[in-house]
């Protein structure tokens, strides 16, 4: 029997890995999508751990799916949100996570406002630290799934143009696609108002454009990034509906793209703003399927990380 | 016969090889256990095969070929990954490569025949059988392995056997096939 060469005990981030270990982790997703196919959708190999749900931040689709996949591969959840922790009473991250870990807890999934928090705790665990975003920093599962799906439909990644499209500046989501797309090779175009898409973005290995026509008129996938109200200081554009009409993917623009490419978004989307509703719901849209695949995606990760035996790496 | 196996790890040629069947007598013992099925089977309507994976999938290929041709009629045949239903996970340093099963029919009310190349400690049978237990309720599994080699570890045996093989615990036993190898053989490293 074959065994992976993957070898990390955590997932923190993409730019820690390797190709081959993004290989690695697609490939396993690809079975454990076939898993949801099943009369009975649930394997039995994390049978006996232990996944907390740690959500400093507050999030339904990725805390659910996370949820979803721990409970697909047997293990047991709990779940942890700010205002039902002892947060609220003053306790710090790390006695906290310390706490979970005299649980004997197996699987930590954080997510945190402040970038390096989960990074800060797999330092301090023996459990797995899976980051489920942190900040303005990285979302890798997030990355992964997109990934995940781009190469699914397109049979490969790299040679590819993908444009990402909208809040680049605040966007986790866009730091994580930005290092895996440009890992596995895909030309990377971010576009949308110059005061969230600053140039220093081009030192990642990508372009970075004002023109949204030129944007997508070559793009073979374009990833619509929400607006991130909450995580907006002060106003970065005069407004949603200027935003909409300068930026947003509407029916005129649609018509110019090319006749294959993939619409994708990470979700929650906001209809009429960065997307038309009836382009979200057209058949090269893929944000369902999206989601389908980020249960896959997780439950390879969990694998992964804590399908094997008990490690003292990292524990200080 | 002793050979060198043109596998070997290293400089130097540690492990002596014996060839227990060579392709023509691979054929014959998969001829023999293809009839064996059907004499064990005499409403073959329900019949199906799975195979393991990686050898034990154009294993059942053959076989469904071979029972198709006596009784004149085709039937279906899956493939199974049993890595998310190993035991051993949280035994092992590194996760094992899992790839999809693949079983396109519905299992439940089939007699299914399980398809592996090597029998040695039943664990893999026993994952096996969980796993096909989640595609739906089979009306009977039998077990078809092309090699016996003992050690078992489980309460788990064989239906068809192509060959029963005494072995010592640490010795190897290698089934190669064509569609994978290159080759049909089989062969034991000590």
């Amino acid at each position: 029997m074959t065994t992976t060469s993957w070898n990390h005990k955590d997932l923190l981030g993409i730019q820690d890995l390797t190709v081959d270990e993004v290989n690695c982790l697609l490939d396993t997703a690809t079975a454990f999508k076939q898993v949801g196919e099943r009369a009975v959708k649930k394997v039995p190999s994390l049978r006996g751990k232990t996944m907390v749900n740690l959500f400093i931040e507050p999030s339904t689709r990725t805390r659910t799916s996370f949820e979803l996949a721990a409970k697909r591969l047997s293990a047991d959840v709990i779940n942890i949100t700010t205002s039902a922790s002892s947060i609220v009473k003053g306790e710090t991250l790390k006695d906290t996570a310390l706490n979970l870990q005299a649980l004997n807890t197996d699987i930590i999934v954080i997510r945190h406002s402040a970038a390096g928090a989960p990074h800060f705790l797999s330092r301090l665990l023996t459990a797995s630290v899976i980051n489920a975003g942190d900040g303005a920093h990285e979302h890798p599962t997030q990355a992964l799934l997109d990934a995940f799906t781009i190469r699914e439909k397109k049979g490969r990644i790299a040679g590819l143009n993908v444009t990402i499209l909208g809040d680049i500046l605040y966007s986790r989501v866009a730091r994580s696609n930005i290092w895996l797309l440009t890992k596995l090779g895909a030309h990377v175009t971010l576009a949308g108002p110059s005061t969230l898409v600053p140039r220093v973005f081009e030192e990642f290995g990508c372009r970075v454009t004002y023109d949204i026509d030129e944007a997508i008129r070559d793009a073979d996938v374009i990833n619509l990034l929400r607006i991130q109200h909450e995580r907006q200081r002060k106003t970065m554009f005069p407004s949603i509906g200027e935003y909409a009409a300068m930026f947003g993917l509407n029916k005129e623009r649609f018509a110019r793209t090319k006749p294959d490419a993939m619409i994708m978004h990470p979700g929650p989307i906001n209809r009429g703003i960065e997307i038309d509703s009836e382009i979200a719901d057209c058949g090269r849209s893929v944000i369902l399927e999206q989601v389908t695949n980020g249960l896959a995606v997780r439950m390879a990760v969990l694998f992964l990380c804590a399908g094997r035996k008990h490690s003292t790496e990292g524990a200080e | 016969m002793a050979v060198c196996p043109t596998e070997a790890d290293g400089f130097f040629c540690v492990m002596s090889a014996t060839v227990l069947m060579d392709a023509a007598t691979l054929e014959r013992t998969l001829t023999r256990m293809a009839h064996e099925i059907v004499e064990h089977n005499p409403e073959p309507e329900s019949l199906a095969f799975i195979g393991i994976h990686t050898h034990g999938a154009p294993l059942a290929k053959r076989l469904a070929a071979k029972v198709g041709a006596i009784l004149k009629r085709e039937f279906p045949v899956g493939e199974l990954d049993i890595s998310m239903h190993r035991d051993d996970l949280a035994l092992r340093d590194a996760p094992p490569q899992v790839g999809p099963s693949n079983i396109t029919f519905d299992v439940t009310g089939r007699a299914v025949v399980l398809v592996d190349d090597v029998l040695f400690t039943g664990r893999t049978i026993r994952a096996a059988m969980d796993e096909i237990s989640d595609f739906g309720r089979p009306q009977r599994i039998q077990l078809a392995s092309l090699i016996d080699r003992g050690h078992r570890e489980l309460p788990i045996r064989p239906d068809y056997v192509g060959k029963n093989v005494p072995t010592a615990p640490g010795e190897r036993v290698r089934v190669r096939l064509v569609e994978i190898d290159g080759k049909d053989e089989v062969v034991i490293e000590r």
